[in-house]
């Protein structure tokens, strides 16, 4: 079949602030850039990022890199490998001056300098006093990166394909990735785009689960792109539950209501962190809130008529401050619970929220794989954000880390990238087959007939997903919902489509999405019942303890044979001394 | 672009209602799916430009933060207020 095409240097997919990031340092570079999103860039997941972004630069507090890098490395549990993380903490304090230089209005302290508040699993000093390091735009520093960095790709001339869907990566039998197929959501028409590199920037998959934070459109499509085109997903039975999501609704409360004073207490009434975290209290890491939230209802001390939530206490605080320091938290509590935040108490659990897995990569943002000596770029690739694992998040990732490894890595990114191109100066040959298999996932949902509809078996895939993949997990759970999940994996072969029509098919994008879905599934599950410990936000009953002897390592997960293999954690960091593994307490 | 069949516009409306928050997801297709049919004509139109405002700007509306100058505008916005909230 015959499709429009169109080629550039780079494409990135994904127009979040990692993606947006990325193409920002390379249109600067004077590469030719197409950036392709689902939706209008601005629209991008990155908006809801309220918290802030973690650097240094002891504005409030005394601060230094090096305890970041510490917070960073015990947040993760472990599991994140120094060198990147060295580099992310190191480079955080230039970032966020760039930032804002490129436009992000940063709240401000009275002497002018940049405002920054305590955020869960900060420390000074190696794990001594609270440290405050999430510098903040008010609570919109997701909004306000994102409009910046999309402002600043428009003046550097970056290509936009807004609202065009991305089917499949494009590969050669050399392994070289040559861009994407893309569907122009308008239309309903395909498109090749050919690509010296292509860039993922695709956001996570919070959507796997029935209740999470996430917004629609965090369906995993990098992800799935990625093991589709033969590359493993790293560490995916790593998935961050945020402790304070509203109660069966999803809709996040930040850290920030912590980290302005407030706190969880049980149907006693008792603060029950203090038990859990004595020292770090209700800004502990969040799994362990995560975790003792749910050991709470599990053993009959949670709140409301089912005992199904705790509650977090804002009441103690005055109006005016909650209506000045967390302003639109405050609303969605009004709007969305009915409840006052100055006189009620709010109803909140554990709730999916952040991908901490994905695709491997090194520091570059080169997507790498294993081979005999070690590990190999794949021509071509690469990835940042949260569909990427390069991996400084580990095993759980620390609040305000999100936002500065998008911008830190994008722009990693962006500048190898860079260099790439000066090395591979031409658009090699295309590979038909490639593009026709791409082309097949497309038409598959030409077929007729009848059949289950999308919507059903999303819901139950996401229904799955959280009873048997959730905060808590053991090997009958697993073994059962990997059962559950691979039975939905069969049923959605004998999915048909209603709709055949071309222009504004939204149907046909929900379900490659529910595809992506699945593969990203059956990922998730299989990873987390093969790996025998509790670490981070992987949270075993019959393996309760970290097991560093054995699973010191990162999971790979391929799709072709659903095998897994393992690889090393990088416990070098790049300069300094590294943190061996010892017990995480807060 | 041909004229859209009215299927097609509420697929593209839909889609328009893909947005970079959980909340506005909520508050937009909800409305969408039970309220937009029943608007006039001109209320249709108000709600799609409504759909073009940033993700933040329709956040502050929604929640109350902020006010829409437009009345018209502000009307829409509460009524897509309305249709949302504990019960929803």
């Amino acid at each position: 079949m015959k499709i429009p095409k169109r080629k550039f240097d780079v494409l990135v997919i994904g127009a979040g602030g990692g993606g947006l990031r990325g193409s920002l340092q390379l249109a600067q570079a004077e590469a030719s850039v197409a950036v392709v999103s689902k939706v209008f860039p601005t629209r991008s997941h990155t908006v809801a990022a309220q918290g802030g972004m973690n650097a240094a630069l002891a504005n409030v507090l005394p601060d230094n890199w090096h305890w970041h890098m510490y917070d960073t490395v015990k947040g993760s549990d472990y599991l994140g490998d120094q060198d990147a993380i060295e580099y992310m903490c190191r480079a955080a304090s230039k970032i966020v001056i760039e930032m804002e230089h490129f436009g992000v209005p940063f709240s401000r302290l009275e002497n002018g300098k940049i405002y920054q508040r305590p955020f869960g699993g900060q420390s000074q000093n190696f794990g001594g006093d609270q440290a405050a390091r999430t510098c903040a735009a008010a609570d919109r520093t997701g909004h306000a990166i994102l409009h910046s960095l999309y402002q600043q790709n428009i003046r550097a001339k970056t290509h936009f394909f807004d609202e065009f869907f991305a089917i499949d990566l494009i590969k050669d039998d050399e392994g070289f990735i040559l861009g994407a197929v893309v569907l122009e959501i308008e239309t309903g028409e395909p498109m090749l785009i050919e690509a010296k590199t292509t860039l993922l920037a695709t956001g996570g998959a919070g959507q796997l689960f029935r209740t999470n934070t996430n917004a629609h459109i965090n369906t995993g499509d990098g992800l799935a792109m990625a093991l589709r085109a033969g590359v493993p997903l790293q560490d995916m039975e790593f998935f961050q539950f945020h402790p304070t999501g509203i109660a069966g609704k999803g809709m996040l409360i930040s850290e920030a209501a912590r980290g302005e004073g407030g706190y969880l207490v049980n149907k006693d009434g008792e603060r029950f962190m203090e038990r859990y975290a004595p020292h770090a209290k209700d800004l502990a890491s969040r799994d362990v809130v995560s975790r003792s939230i749910s050991i709470e209802v599990l053993e009959g001390r949670g709140c409301g008529p089912s005992g199904d939530y705790v509650h977090l206490k804002l009441d103690h605080l005055k109006r005016e401050v909650l209506d000045k320091k967390l302003p639109a938290i405050c609303e969605s509590i009004r709007t969305f619970l009915g409840v006052e935040p100055a006189t009620d108490l709010i109803p909140v659990y554990p709730t999916a929220h952040y991908t901490m897995g994905g695709i491997p990569t090194n520091r570059h943002g080169q997507v790498v794989v294993p081979v005999s000596t070690g590990e190999e770029p794949i021509p071509g690739l690469y990835a940042v954000g949260e569909c990427a694992c390069v991996s400084v998040h580990g095993a759980n990732r620390l609040g305000g880390n999100s936002l500065l490894d998008i911008v830190v890595f994008g722009r990693a990114a962006g500048n190898d990238i860079v260099n790439f191109l000066q090395e591979n100066r031409y658009h090699r040959p295309m590979s038909e087959e490639s593009v026709e298999s791409a082309l097949g996932r497309l038409a598959r949902w030409d077929q007729k007939g009848k059949g289950e509809p999308v919507d059903t078996i999303r819901r139950e895939l996401q229904a799955v997903m959280e009873k048997y993949c959730g905060v808590f997990r053991n090997e009958d759970i697993l073994s059962e919902g990997l059962g559950k999940v691979l039975e939905i994996e069969q049923r959605m072969s004998q999915v048909r489509l209603q709709d055949h029509s071309r222009i504004f098919n939204t149907a046909r994008i929900e379900a490659m999405e529910l595809e992506n879905l699945i593969d990203i599934a059956v990922a998730t599950v299989t990873s987390a019942l093969a790996r025998k410990e509790s670490r981070g936000a992987h949270s075993r009953t019959d393996y309760p303890d970290r097991d560093d002897q054995n699973w010191l390592k990162h999971t790979l997960y391929y799709k072709d044979t659903r095998r897994l293999d393992y690889k090393p954690v990088k416990l070098k960091p790049i300069t300094v001394e590294s943190f061996p593994p010892k017990e995480r307490v807060y | 672009m041909e004229t859209l069949s009215a299927q097609q516009n509420l697929s593209r409306l839909r889609w328009q209602c893909r947005r970079g928050m959980l909340e506005l997801d909520l508050f937009l297709s909800g409305f969408l799916n039970n309220t937009y049919s029943q608007l006039d004509h001109r209320q249709q139109q108000i709600f799609e430009d409504i759909l073009g405002l940033p993700d933040q700007t329709l956040l502050e509306y929604l929640l109350g933060q902020n006010q829409p100058d437009d009345k018209d505008i502000a009307h829409v916005i509460q009524q897509i207020r309305n249709s949302a909230g504990p019960h929803a």
